[in-house]
């Protein structure tokens, strides 16, 4: 299936780089004249919009953050006038204000021009029936992914979240051939499903799935793959971006940001840095032609990879990886990025080992030091020593092949890990103490 | 025949760390179960606590109910004879025999030392040692 839009998707990428040049220039005049709050965010970095002489000069803007939104709620950010927007979204915090975005009738366009291209980028089209199994309202999901389906001139399933043995009749009724919820939800989906008695699999037209907005692994996509007999696609986006805005493609090799849209960046969460392709680090999203609220070297937190050859779809915009983690979960072992989640799924893999886990980190001289503790399970537990060594160093050779940074392990009895409680108890830092 | 020979041991998984020992013995001692034998196997961070008590089921229901992790193992109990040269005799027969000896403990049984033995093939050993003289004592000893 050809590209959504062949002339801006192939683009190449001299021109691409031109055009995100003059956009970029741009948008930083109109913030720097319609914004106070940038106005003095950029003084206070001390930059003048005619710095900016080059697509590399994006580097000398200063960053904004989830808390500038916060801190000037609702709209006192917002860079258009009020009778230009047609729309807003609201995405409640999980601490203090909620977080408002609006659109213009440009914005709204753009944002489903992007959908349109994830969308056909996956393959699909005219002819497919999408299930919208995001959340209607608010949420930006919901909004965003119908008016992407409708764009590309696909039918629209607007079942949103909920009432889920209904959603599967109506997935089997009316031929739903892909659908667009959080990778959770579809499990969730193909489980009913299967005490209803219908497997997705056989009894179904559903091939795609667009799955986003929680972060999932791809251990999770090759389990909905091969359970479901679907092709399992990862759609990234923030509301602060508009909503989902960009996915991968049938080639499943990262998400394709339009660059035309948005200018990713990729810097070292500690010095602010710009990193090269290739390696990791915090995701930096400047919107290019967003007008009612235009993030410029936004950091959303996320982490992953910037990947800047062309893939193999022929589409020339650069692509991210799968998101890794989130920067406020990172430690720093070693000068090695370190995520809980990697943890975490590491530890699934081994039989033995119940999935409740803690890390330990602390310092030994200039050294630091990783320890994880996890549980010995039942049917792990033999009263031989040696048995217990053997597990106790197999744990520590797949975290170390894993996490490339030597881990320390320690069996603990059972229940003695915490549950529920998150981030603060799965992770004791004591280098900080 | 030989099974009236297997002891079933209870081991129980302990974090080095202080008072786990006594909570192990507390909650055994306050459910009114008799301890045998007890032994303690230490390793980097973690132990492994082996106990003969009266009523094993009994012992580890309440073990785990109080969140220790606790198996059963068979185990068998060699009497030693008060002559030197006991222990290495054993393990001769055993060897022999393609036996492994996972691991061993004393303690002082009634009218002799007794050698708590693990091994890997549980009823060969019975036949071996007592084929070659030895003597063992009997579950209902202890249950
Ligand atoms: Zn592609």
């Amino acid at each position: 299936m050809p590209p959504w839009n062949p002339r801006m998707e192939e683009i190449p990428r001299d021109e691409l780089q031109r055009l995100q040049f003059r956009l970029l220039k741009t948008q930083v005049y109109r913030l720097y004249s319609f914004s106070e709050f940038y106005r003095a965010r950029m003084k206070e970095q001390g930059v003048h919009p005619d710095d900016i002489r080059s697509l590399a000069d994006a580097a000398k803007l200063p960053f904004m953050y989830k808390g500038d939104l916060r801190d000037n709620y609702p709209d006192r950010i917002f860079s258009a006038s009020r009778d230009e927007l047609v729309r807003y979204h609201v995405s409640s915090g999980t601490t203090g204000k909620p977080t408002v975005v609006g659109y213009t009738r440009h914005d709204i366009e753009n944002w489903s021009e992007s959908l349109a291209r994830a969308f056909t980028s996956c393959g699909l089209g005219r002819g497919d029936v999408i299930q919208v199994s995001y959340g209607y309202g608010l949420f930006t999901g919901g909004l965003g992914a119908h008016y992407g389906a409708e764009r590309i001139g696909a039918t629209v399933l607007p079942t949103s979240v909920g009432n889920t043995e209904r959603q599967i009749e109506l997935m089997q009724d009316l031929h739903v051939t892909a659908i667009a919820c959080t990778p959770s939800y579809l499990l969730h989906m193909g489980e009913v499903a299967e005490k209803m008695g219908i497997s997705i699999r056989d009894d179904t037209d559903l091939s795609a799935g667009i799955l986003g907005a929680e972060p999932w692994s791809e251990q999770m996509r090759e389990r909905i793959e091969d359970w479901l007999g679907i092709k399992a696609y990862d759609i990234y986006g923030t509301s602060e971006l508009s909503g989902p805005m960009f996915s991968e493609c049938t080639e499943q090799q990262g998400i394709h940001i339009w660059g035309d849209l948005a200018l990713v960046e990729v810097i070292d969460s500690g010095t602010g840095e710009v990193l090269a392709p290739g390696e990791q680090g915090e995701l930096v999203i400047t919107m290019l032609q967003k007008e009612a609220l235009p993030m410029v070297r936004y950091r959303i937190g996320d982490i992953t990879v910037l990947e800047d050859e062309p893939c193999a779809c022929g589409r020339t915009h650069p692509r991210i990886r799968r998101i890794s983690g989130r920067v406020d979960d990172m430690l720093i072992i070693r000068g090695i990025n370190v995520f809980p989640s990697q943890v975490e799924h590491a530890l699934l893999e081994i039989p033995g080992i119940g999935r409740h886990f803690q890390i330990v980190v602390d310092r030994q001289g200039a050294l630091d030091t990783m320890l994880v503790r996890v549980e010995i399970s039942e049917e792990a537990f033999s009263d031989k020593i040696t048995d217990l060594m053997v597990l106790k160093k197999k744990v520590e050779n797949r975290l170390r092949s894993t996490l490339n940074v030597a881990v320390g392990v320690e069996l603990v009895e059972p229940g003695t890990l915490p549950r529920f409680e998150g981030k603060s108890k799965k992770v004791i830092d004591r280098r900080s103490m | 025949m030989e099974k009236s020979y297997i002891i079933k041991q209870i081991s129980i998984f302990s974090e080095n760390r202080p008072g786990r020992l006594a909570a192990v013995a507390g909650a055994l001692k306050e459910a009114g179960i008799n301890i045998f034998a007890f032994s303690i196997a230490e390793a980097d961070g973690f132990g492994v606590v082996r106990a003969l008590v009266d009523r094993p089921e009994d012992a580890h229901r309440r073990l785990t109910d109080l969140g220790f992790r606790v198996s059963f193992t068979d185990v068998i109990g060699v009497k030693m004879r008060d002559e030197p040269g006991g222990l290495s005799e054993i393990a001769g027969v055993l060897g022999d025999a393609a036996i492994n000896i996972e691991y061993a403990y004393a303690y002082s049984g009634r009218d002799a030392a007794v050698l708590i033995l693990r091994v890997d093939q549980v009823e060969d050993a019975i036949r071996k040692i007592l084929g070659s003289g030895g003597e063992l004592l009997k579950a209902s000893t202890f249950h």
